[in-house]
């Protein structure tokens, strides 16, 4: 153990880390109005972990989000995303990097004018060296994977919140990522087709071995979580076990 | 072999606008409406232009003389005669025929009233006009006071027309004098000239006493067949002094068209036309694209977050004015045929569809939709992917 160089002990983790974040600091306004909405994160997701992140809103779980995502650029302190540091990062990168990034949000946002088949298939696009109709094979079997295979031609306003939402899934996953960032994706589903839709996610990325971060108010999808994280101003809590499962246990 | 077409993508733009037909049908009206009123300034302006040489483009000639003063139809100069003489010999010039240009005031025999007619006039065997008609009634002039009148003049100079042909003899008054009505043709007034009326070098002079001796205000020149008119020019032009100039019969079209679109208002007006239509149509589309982008702003940002670049999202909007051009140009262009044969049976104008102003319009078409595009992608600097979670 001595032997050992002290970098050694540093570097490798961070290696093997899907996502590694340490003293991550960032502000919102300038002058007399700026605000720290995060204050010396440190975070590290290992490749097919589910992490849930909850806290109350304001205190900066989305910021974590969008830094993590590669939507904003990093003020002070270190992401890496796959070993990629995001902070000093080009605009290109960013956007390269989005390619192996797969989000979901709390609206479905998906693009209205498309079936569900070519909604998917735009997350499918994304593939390089993949041929039109591989890309839709692709599309159609994700969509079979969450379910909807019988829904393929359907416009979003014709499918229903839970459908959305797992149709936004199939999308998410149809670019193979190995980041999947969740922003509340149950919020505008009831408790049935939100269970439904969390349980999807979780063993359609554990297939994958697609890590996965999740921002959450619903205290019914916990029990999903390898690990559990709270957030409060802008601070990281850890918790290595759900509450609910401690409580029972 | 397309179906492992690596990039194929989802015809983003097509979806976009046909999955919303109402705002499509908005936008094909717009741009029909800005292609329908380009099509119809233009087509006016050179309508005007084409019925400025109804007469010019009849001349049998292959090269003509006009005076350096002369400016246009209405303002004819007179040259020495002695000119088109010189002007044989060149050895490929077959024949020519001198032309006396004035406008005089004619008499309409019903209602006495005077207005100013074209008179043209010629040595009766010689050929003036490509048109059988007027060929076949010439040698009638050859009696001094005899004129064959333009049955298309305007009807301001009487109903001369019906009256030769039930018969009747029409006995009126040009510059005073009295002249007989000996036969008819049928050719149209032109921009300068109300009417046409046609007559020996020998009656004209009769009318214009103060004719200057020896001088012409036009000289037909007709080629050997298979000579070549511009080099002929060029030579005439070396040859002869410089109180004439020489002109191939396009040139001497184009000197007239050039007048009313140069010197009056006529070409300004109808330019200004097109470019009110090409204006419109530009905020038409502008509109229509960026209220699509605006309405699909969070849907960009989705893609941007996805790990589509921006340059991707600016091609779909780029796209989707190419598109829009495409299909706004059929109507705008179905519908100026149709709207050329009113105007042509209204009016008497040759309002005709020509190829170059279908490209013309469709170039202009196609740059309204691409700038309009171009203006609204600057909407799409707002789709912040930052915001949408």
């Amino acid at each position: 153990m001595l032997s050992r160089s002290p970098e050694a002990f540093s570097t490798s983790p961070s290696d093997l880390a899907t996502l590694s974040v340490q003293g991550l600091n960032h502000w919102y306004g300038r002058g007399a109005m700026e605000r720290q909405v995060l204050q010396g994160v440190d975070l590290e997701i290992k490749p097919g972990e589910v992490v849930l992140l909850t806290g109350p809103s304001g205190c900066g779980k989305t910021t974590l989000l969008t830094l993590v995502g590669a939507l904003r650029s990093v003020m002070e302190g270190s992401v890496k995303v796959f070993g990629e540091e995001l902070n000093g990062s080009s605009r290109q990168q960013r956007q390269g990097l989005r390619r192996s990034i797969g989000m979901i949000f709390q609206g479905h946002n998906l693009l209205r004018c498309l079936t569900a088949e070519q909604n998917v298939q735009m997350g499918a696009d994304l593939l390089p060296g993949l041929g039109f109709r591989a890309r839709r094979d692709l599309a159609r079997e994700w969509l079979r994977l969450v379910g909807l295979g019988d829904q393929l031609g359907k416009l979003p306003h014709d499918l229903s919140g839970g459908q959305k939402q797992r149709v936004a899934i199939a999308r998410a996953l149809a670019a193979h990522p190995r980041l999947l960032l969740a922003d509340e994706p149950t919020a505008a589903l009831d408790s049935r087709s939100g269970r439904e839709v969390v349980d999807l996610l979780r063993s359609l990325a554990r297939d994958q071995d697609c890590a996965v971060l999740m921002v959450t108010h619903d205290p019914r999808i916990l029990d999903v979580a390898d690990r559990l994280l709270q957030m409060e101003d802008g601070r990281l809590w850890g918790a290595d076990r759900p509450p609910g499962g401690a409580g029972l246990g | 072999m397309p179906s492992s077409w690596p990039s194929r993508r989802i015809p983003l733009a097509w979806l976009l606008l046909t999955r919303q037909p109402m705002r499509l049908a908005v936008a094909l009206a717009g741009i029909a409406f800005a292609g329908i009123l380009m099509f119809m300034q233009l087509g006016f302006r050179d309508g005007l232009f084409e019925a400025s040489i109804t007469l010019h483009k009849l001349f049998d000639a292959d090269l003509v003389l006009i005076s350096p003063r002369t400016t246009s139809s209405v303002a004819m100069e007179g040259f020495p005669r002695r000119r088109l003489v010189q002007s044989m010999a060149h050895p490929s010039v077959e024949g020519v025929s001198p032309v006396h240009w004035n406008l005089l005031s004619w008499r309409n025999p019903q209602n006495r009233a005077t207005r100013s007619i074209l008179v043209l006039g010629f040595e009766p065997l010689d050929p003036l006009l490509q048109d059988d008609s007027l060929r076949r009634q010439a040698p009638l002039l050859s009696q001094r006071g005899r004129v064959i009148f333009d049955e298309r003049s305007r009807e301001e100079f009487g109903p001369i027309g019906p009256w030769f042909r039930q018969g009747r003899q029409i006995e009126t008054e040009v510059a005073g004098k009295r002249v007989r009505v000996v036969g008819l043709v049928a050719f149209g007034p032109s921009f300068g000239a109300d009417g046409n009326l046609f007559t020996s070098a020998e009656t004209f002079l009769w009318l214009m006493p103060d004719t200057p001796a020896g001088s012409i205000e036009l000289g037909l020149i007709q080629l050997v067949p298979g000579s070549d008119p511009t080099k002929v020019a060029a030579d005439l032009r070396r040859q002869l002094p410089r109180d004439v100039v020489v002109y191939t019969k396009q040139g001497f079209e184009d000197f007239e068209k050039n007048y009313w679109a140069t010197s009056t208002a006529i070409g300004f007006i109808f330019t200004l036309g097109s470019a009110m239509g090409f204006v419109v149509g530009c905020v038409i589309v502008y509109q229509i694209l960026h209220g699509d982008v605006s309405d699909h702003l969070p849907e960009y940002a989705t893609l941007m977050a996805m790990g589509y670049p921006l340059r991707d999202l600016l091609g779909v909007v780029a796209r989707e004015g190419l598109l829009l051009s495409l299909l706004g140009y059929g109507p705008a262009l179905v519908a100026a045929l149709g709207f050329y044969g009113v105007v042509r049976s209204a009016t008497g104008l040759p309002v005709v569809m020509t190829s170059g102003r279908a490209l013309l319009v469709f170039v202009l078409i196609l740059v309204m939709c691409m700038v309009s595009a171009f203006l609204a992608m600057r909407r799409l600097a707002d789709a912040d992917p930052a915001e949408i979670f």
